[in-house]
């Protein structure tokens, strides 16, 4: 234990210096190779002066490019190569792959559901969020309801999965309730169940996981928006004649739009995503299958087949790029209007 | 009718009092400026009578009903803010139609009204717009196009001009007096800036720390302040002030070694018993002249030197800075004085014309 503790330290600085290293000699080297020299021309300085400038970001860079490209650009090409070959990666089958996915009943499934958890986890959450962050101002609890609400955020999926597997528990027909749905059912005389068994509605209580944890980010972010509207704008309103209700549909709603957008498609990329809860709670039984699950199933379990894996890997990522390229659109077209 | 009565009207924030107890009657159509330097609470006050803040004792009458608690929606007021507030996610055209659209106006009346005013403020080609495509001076249009389409019967205009630069603030106070003319409303505007009351107000009403000081129109209180506040804030430059001592019964007064005459007018408002009194004496800086003027009693008149530590030219006449007396003071001459920095130079002061404040209570005698 206390071995691991000091391997884990000394590591840590080694990093560290490895990377002041890398900054301060790289930079030191720059300035020493391209010294001016106290007897060169004006152009000369000039020139070196130029050179100078436009290596020195590429130092600052090439860390961080060596690394993306390491780890993002090519396993996405390999990921693509290998989407064309078999289970093994050894014969080429052109596009079989894809055509097998697409007549697959789990990859229907897996689409029909990620659907549904598209439509309802991201306007759930901004919703609910949008609703605390305007009702808890007006509380003078309202602080401490959005830490609470706030907190699960910290959580991890696996995590907030644990918690709810003892929610919606079931023991069996003799044995005693422990799940609080079971128990809240069985107070109002209902018949205890097997809830994360139920077909469809299954996956809704899944959602409702992701839901719970997304609330408090939605809350968070627009709780700032709405800080940011000009009070001015409200009085106006009100010597204007408007309610509350259209106060609050009229004139805050619009304001942080742009935010509600950009909540919006952030949580809606983090259920294109979603993996962590459903192999946690139902590893895609009982029909509550998911695209990440399914990849993962393909690629790792039942002996592995990289072709199949690869291929539902790709249909995620390219699921998720126009969204991804929107949501990033949007927020720096938010921070310019800043 | 919509006169308005603040009666000992109050407004605390915790244990904080912003503005005490202040008695004030607003005449019908009257023009009303609230004046006076940051914090003095008439913004405070302003919002009182819009319903953005409660009343924290006293009462408010619109018309003749008290109105305490009433929303500012039936109150039948606008208010144009300092920032403008406009809603930043509609056209000119729905910033200024919104509020009709509130009361459920038909279609066409909104049309109408939002058309007329646009044509009066001179916006009508702007309709389209939003906001954040507008200029300050647009923007601060489109701020009072939105008060007049609901032709409420107060205005309540909250440091209106002060986002504007200089030369759009002149002519937009023009422009808002014009207003107040066609609109035919009750006008309540709050400025720091005492040229904008100076030029606007029927009447002018100074506050400082939440208190009314003087209430009267601009001329009156420019030849008859109250106190020694009135006097200094308005005005520009400001009335200079002189520490002098009652003398010789009340017809002089002392002011270091040098004996100043006092008018009648000031010497019979000394209560009796003022021999010594500690005053100030207030003078404005046109009462300063080269040259005796003729319409001016030589009698009521002293030669006083000045030092002059800076001569300001505004053109039409010149700004002398400098130290009279061991006293800071600031005189307006004619431009063609030639005195400059560093020279001495004998000034006339007009006493005929000059105010006697006591030094304790800084109240003016005879006014």
């Amino acid at each position: 234990m206390l071995e691991q503790i000091t391997y884990a330290l000394i590591v840590v600085v080694i990093g560290i210096a490895a990377c002041f290293l890398y900054f301060w000699g790289s930079n030191w080297l720059l300035d020493r190779l391209l010294q001016t020299s106290p007897t060169a021309t004006g152009t000369a300085t000039v020139r070196s002066d130029r050179m100078r400038t436009a290596i020195r970001p590429w130092l600052f860079l090439a860390p961080a490019l060596l690394f993306m490209s390491l780890y993002l650009v090519y396993p996405v090409f390999a990921t693509l190569w290998l989407s064309l070959f078999d289970r093994n990666g050894v014969h080429f089958v052109g596009l079989s792959n894809y055509i097998w996915l697409f007549q697959d009943p789990g990859f229907q499934q897996s689409v029909f559901n990620n659907l549904m958890w598209l439509i309802i986890v991201p306007s759930l959450s901004t919703g609910f969020g949008l609703l605390v962050a305007v009702l808890a101002d007006r509380l003078w609890w309202g602080q401490i309801a959005k830490s609470m609400i706030f907190m699960p955020m910290a959580i991890s999926f696996v995590g907030a999965s644990v918690i709810w597997k003892f929610v919606y528990d079931y023991r069996g027909p003799d044995s005693t309730q422990i799940g609080v749905v079971n128990a809240i059912v069985s107070a109002f005389g209902g018949e205890p169940q097997a809830w994360i068994t139920v077909p469809f509605w299954n996956n809704i209580f899944l959602m409702v996981i992701l839901i719970w944890i997304q609330t408090g980010f939605a809350m968070v972010i627009l709780s700032a928006a709405l800080r940011g509207i000009p009070e001015e704008t409200l009085e106006a309103a009100r010597i204007d004649g408007a309610s509350d209700i259209r106060m609050f549909f009229d004139i805050m709603i619009p304001q942080i739009f742009p935010t509600i957008l950009v909540v919006w498609t952030t949580i809606t990329i983090v259920v294109l995503k979603i993996f962590d809860i459903v192999i946690a709670m139902t590893n895609g039984q009982w029909s509550t299958q998911v695209l990440a699950n399914l990849m993962f199933d393909w690629m790792f379990r039942g002996g592995g087949d990289f072709g199949r894996g690869s291929t539902i890997a790709l249909v995620i990522m390219f699921a998720v790029l126009p969204i991804m390229i929107w949501n990033i659109r949007n927020a720096s077209a938010e921070e310019t209007t800043r | 009718m919509a006169g308005i009565s603040l009666r000992k009207l109050r407004k605390t924030f915790g244990t904080l009092t912003v503005v005490h107890d202040i008695d004030l009657e607003i005449a019908d159509k009257e023009f009303i400026i609230l004046v006076g330097p940051s914090g003095c609470g008439k913004s405070t006050t302003l919002r009182m009578i819009a319903g953005l803040e409660d009343i924290s004792s006293g009462d408010l009458v619109i018309g003749d009903t008290i109105v305490n608690d009433v929303p500012p929606k039936n109150r039948d007021i606008a208010m144009v803010f300092q920032n403008y507030a406009l809603y930043p996610h509609m056209t000119v055209y729905k910033n200024m139609a919104f509020g009709l659209e509130l009361r459920h106006s038909p279609r066409e009346i909104i049309d109408k009204k939002v058309n007329e005013a646009a044509e009066i403020l001179d916006i009508a080609h702007l309709l389209n717009r939003r906001p954040k495509a507008l200029s300050g001076g647009q923007r601060q249009r489109v701020a009072l196009g939105r008060a007049m389409v609901r032709s409420p019967a107060v205005f309540l205009l909250d440091e209106p001009l002060s986002n504007l630069d200089a030369k759009l603030r002149t002519a937009m106070r023009a422009e808002i007096t014009k207003l107040h003319r066609k609109l035919d409303a009750t006008f309540i505007y709050v400025t720091h800036d005492q040229v904008e009351a100076m030029t606007m107000a029927d009447r002018i009403v100074v506050m400082k720390d939440g208190h009314i000081h003087q209430v009267d129109t601009p001329q009156a209180l420019y030849d008859r302040p109250v106190n020694m506040f009135v006097a200094g804030f308005i005005g520009a430059p400001q009335m200079n002030f002189f520490p002098v001592a009652v003398a010789r019964g009340g017809t002089s007064v002392r002011f270091g070694d040098r004996e100043l005459p006092l008018p009648a007018r000031l010497s019979e408002a000394l209560p009796p018993g003022s021999a010594d009194r500690a005053c100030m004496l207030g003078l404005r800086p046109e009462h300063f002249h080269e040259r005796l003027p003729v319409d001016v009693d030589p009698a009521m008149t002293a030669e006083m030197d000045m030092e002059v530590e800076l001569a300001e030219p505004m053109g039409a006449e010149l700004h002398l800075n400098g130290v009279l007396g061991g006293e800071t003071v600031i005189a307006r001459v004619s431009p063609r004085c030639q005195a400059r920095a560093g020279d001495r130079i004998t000034l006339i002061a007009d006493l005929s014309s000059a105010h006697l404040f006591d030094k304790k209570t800084e109240a003016a005698f005879g006014n």
